[in-house]
Order: structure tokens, then C-alpha cells, then sequence
């Protein structure tokens, strides 16, 4: 099985050392030709206006949509991913894939000073909490009805999952718990044998 | 619900992370930091004078005013960093107060510590720093920066320091990672850099933060040069509002430091976009105009 990460930039080594400990090929995705043959697709932290601004020039917005159009291309953004597999954005709002039913509010935690580390409790994953970094991170302030929390924070929802997407407001592949990166490859594993 | 914790290391560094490939420019107003923004800068440095025009005022160079910053913060939604001069922790806690993204203890203000620099783990908001070698990079680290740029030499679009530095951080991991473990302690002695660092480069094989390039980036090429060398991003101090076309050199330098390793896009991205800053030849530069010997 064959990942694809969209590597424009931010915390693509992190998320490439984790699939590779896990056993799992990731390949780079910069341009539409990237994709083939990829059974499910990583959006990492990052800056979410420069990494929409660059996939929307480089053609990525439109072959990612076409192929989440055609069917089962599993999805997990992580932050900036979060924000640009959106639906709604508040704020100054960057080119995006809008997969999810969902509206996300930008850097709403706050400024660096205000960016923190929270043991997370996420079902699930199982009892044991699961270290969570919060980086100048978005607040999901609305889900739609067939988008499913998965954890909170202060009553507000930090991850979720619709259908073949994952979206998590933390940086799960900044820290050694690699439970996250497995919950997705399942999730990539299952979508593809019900297509097959 | 378990404590939030603020203000800890991988908060810090994690941020350096995320801006990882990008580009950080320089901006000394709110009109600037927005065309950076719309270029694809992943950041600005917010500044009262761009280094070369630094050099060219002379006198002593300080923290930007505060009202400044402010705009410049208010301006984008990309994060904001603002320097600070060597030493000065009043300026960085003044910054903090700001809440400024990330604090440079930069050595193109003027220093006001000639002995120390600052110490960074009593900070929320996390550090970069310069350095010209793994031994200066290493002391910075346990200083508490949470990310590293190579010094090279600000304000003159000559792009020879940058390389110098960024070489001999990379030459030097090498020589860490091929030596026994057992003789690491009188590398570190050579180094003048915590033992427990320098083994942490050789398990790691790089620096344990996001290094950038820094000082003397001035086209789309001298950026690509940089990744290719092993830059994880760049900082762009005068090159941008230095030259003919600052929006279409921005939008260049972006372009080229993703597709580093495509000669093509760089070929395409530096077409026809106005004459580069100009740039100052080493030779000409007295030892007091060299600021990448600032700080130790």
C-alpha cells in the first residue's frame, strides 16, 4: 500500500518517519501526476494560506477533489490540513479542498504564546490518553450532521471523521505515539477493500 | 480534562516545523508584510530598517518600535517574528508582551551583551538564533533556541557567507555522525557544545531543530542553492524589498525554494522578474561591518 503526502511544505518528515516505522510507503505529491496510484492521501501541518495558495497554482486543489470525487481517496489533514479540507473557514480564508462538512476557525487558540501540549483523550484510540500539540492550531466551531467527533477540548471538537476523511486540529507526528498514524491506515485499508 | 501545558520546548521547535520549506521575509511595514503574504511567505520578521539599509544608517540598531509590529501583526494572518539584539532580554520580554509568534536574537541589531545571550528557556515565546558553525548552533540550542538559522552575512545580497556557514554546519554533523561514540566528549570540548547535544546529532544525523539559511539570499537560484545544500527553509532579509520588483522577486524566491530540485521551474520562475538587490563583494567589508562575527 502506497500513501501520498502533499509536500509543499511544513511537517512532511515528521509524518514520512512515522508511515516508515509503521511500515508504510510515502510518497511526495507536488503535482497533479504525484497522485496516481495512491490509496490515501496525508495534508500536514504547515501554513495553510502558502500550502492552499501553492496546491491551487500547482493544480493539486483540482486533481484532489477530482479523485475524493470519484470515490474512496482516504484523507487526514492535520491542522493546516484541517483547515483546507474545510467546508467553511472563518477568517482570512486559503484556497481549499472544502471536503468537510465543517467550519474551522483560524489560529482561534491564539498566538504561539498560547500554544500548548494537552494529554487528549480519544476514544478511539483506547483508554490511554494521547499526546496532543496544539500549534497556533485551528477550533472547529461547526460540524455537520454526518461528521462524527472524535475529541475535545474544552467542549470543543479537535478531531473528527466523514466517511474517508480524518481530520485532527493536533500534530500527532510531532510526538512518539504513533496510534493515529495506524487508526488512518486502517481506515485507508478498509476503504480500499470495500472498493474492491 | 488533564492541564494544558504552554510554552514547552515542542510547542517551540513544533512551530519551526510547520514552516519548514518555506520562506520568511523580511517586512518593516504593514503593506510589505501583506505582499509577502500573498507571495506565499510562511512568515515575516518584522523590522524598523531591512539590514542593508542597517549598514547604510549606521548608529546602534534596536527592537522594532512596538506600534510597527502591532500593524504588521494585525496585518496578516501568517506568523509575525521581530528581532531583538544579542543579550537584550528586556527587548524579548517586551516582544513577548506583544506576543509576537517568534523572537530573533538577532546579530543585525546591535549587540548589548557582549558576554551572554539570552536566556531563552525563561521564555513562553520560542527563539531563533544564527550560527556560522555546529559548535555556535549547538550553544544556541542549549540556550533554549528552538530553531537555528545560518548566520552568512545580512544586508548584501552576496550569497558566499551563507554557503560558508551552512557547509560547515552540514560538514561538521558528518564528522559527528562518523565519530565513535566513546570520542564524542573531545568533540564537543572542539565544538565548545554540550556533550548530550552533540550525541543527539549523531543519533539524529542533523541538528535537533529547523535550521533555515539566512543572509545573502537575493534570487530564486541563491534560495534553490540553499535547499539543495540542505537548508530547511530561507530567510529573505534584504533581497526582497531591495530589488526592482519585491512582489515578483517574493513570489520567485517562494516558488523556487519549493521546486528546489526542479532546474526548469527555477529557469521559469526567474524570468523577467526586475534586477535582484545590489549585492556588496566580502573584501569590501571592514571587520565592523561584519555582523555574523557578533555573538559567540
Amino acid at each position: 500500500m502506497k500513501l501520498g503526502i502533499i509536500a509543499i511544505q511544513g511537517d512532511v518528515r515528521e509524518h514520512g518517519a512515522k508511515f516508515q516505522a509503521l511500515g508504510v510507503e510515502l510518497v511526495i505529491v507536488r503535482r497533479p501526476r504525484d497522485l496516481e496510484g495512491v490509496a490515501g492521501l496525508v495534508i500536514p501541518g504547515g501554513e495553510s494560506t502558502t500550502i492552499g495558495m501553492l496546491m491551487q497554482e500547482y493544480g493539486l486543489v483540482d486533481a484532489v477533489r477530482e479523485r475524493a470525487a470519484a470515490g474512496g481517496l482516504p484523507i487526514w489533514g492535520t491542522c493546516a490540513g484541517l483547515i483546507l479540507m474545510a467546508a467553511e473557514v472563518i477568517g482570512p480564508s486559503p484556497a481549499r479542498l472544502g471536503l468537510v462538512d465543517m467550519t474551522a476557525d483560524r489560529n482561534a487558540w491564539g498566538r504561539q504564546v498560547s500554544s500548548f501540549e494537552v494529554p487528549l483523550q480519544v476514544p478511539v484510540l483506547g483508554d490511554r490518553p494521547f499526546p496532543a500539540v496544539f500549534i497556533r492550531a485551528p477550533r472547529i466551531r461547526r460540524i455537520g450532521l454526518g461528521v462524527t467527533a472524535l475529541a475535545s477540548v474544552d467542549g470543543q471538537v479537535v478531531m473528527a471523521e466523514a466517511g474517508p476523511y480524518l481530520v485532527s486540529a493536533f500534530h500527532p507526528e510531532l510526538t512518539e505515539d504513533k496510534r493515529m498514524h495506524e487508526y488512518f491506515i486502517t481506515k485507508v485499508k478498509n476503504c480500499s477493500a470495500m472498493l474492491s | 480534562m488533564a492541564e494544558r501545558e504552554v510554552g514547552t520546548f515542542k510547542v517551540k521547535s513544533g512551530l519551526a516545523e510547520m514552516l519548514k520549506g518555506g520562506v520568511i521575509m523580511d517586512v518593516t511595514t504593514a503593506e510589505q508584510a501583506v505582499i509577502a503574504e500573498k507571495a506565499g511567505a510562511v512568515a515575516v520578521m518584522a523590522l524598523e530598517r531591512v539590514p542593508a539599509d542597517i549598514r547604510q544608517a549606521g548608529g546602534v540598531a534596536r527592537m522594532a518600535d512596538p506600534k510597527k509590529v502591532k500593524e504588521i501583526m494585525r496585518a496578516v494572518s501568517i506568523p509575525v517574528m521581530a528581532k531583538v539584539r544579542i543579550g537584550h532580554f528586556v527587548e524579548a520580554q517586551v516582544l513577548e508582551a506583544l506576543e509576537v509568534d517568534y523572537i530573533d536574537e538577532s546579530e543585525v541589531l546591535t549587540p548589548a551583551d557582549e558576554q551572554f545571550h539570552i536566556d531563552k528557556w525563561s521564555f513562553k515565546v520560542p527563539f531563533v538564533c544564527g550560527a556560522r558553525d555546529l559548535g555556535e548552533a549547538l550553544r544556541r540550542i542549549a540556550e533554549g533556541a528552538a530553531m537555528i538559522r545560518t548566520k552568512g552575512e545580512p544586508g548584501t545580497g552576496n550569497v558566499v557567507e551563507a554557503v560558508r556557514h551552512l557547509r560547515a554546519v552540514t560538514g561538521q554533523i558528518r564528522r559527528v555522525v562518523g565519530t565513535p561514540t566513546a570520542e564524542l566528549a573531545d568533540m564537543a570540548k572542539e565544538l565548545r557544545a554540550p556533550l548530550t547535544l552533540v550525541k543527539e546529532v549523531k543519533m539524529l544525523g542533523r541538528l535537533p531543530v529547523v535550521n533555515f539559511s539566512a543572509g545573502g539570499v537575493a534570487s530564486p537560484a541563491d534560495a534553490a542553492l540553499m535547499m539543495q545544500l540542505g537548508a530547511d527553509g530561507i530567510f529573505v532579509g534584504s533581497g526582497i524589498f531591495k530589488s526592482a520588483n519585491p512582489a515578483a522577486m517574493a513570489r520567485a524566491i517562494v516558488r523556487a525554494t519549493l521546486h528546489y530540485q526542479d532546474a526548469a521551474v527555477i529557469a521559469e520562475v526567474s524570468e523577467d522578474i526586475g534586477e535582484a538587490m545590489p549585492g556588496l563583494e566580502m573584501s569590501t567589508l571592514t571587520p565592523a561591518d561584519r555582523m555574523q562575527d557578533r555573538g559567540y
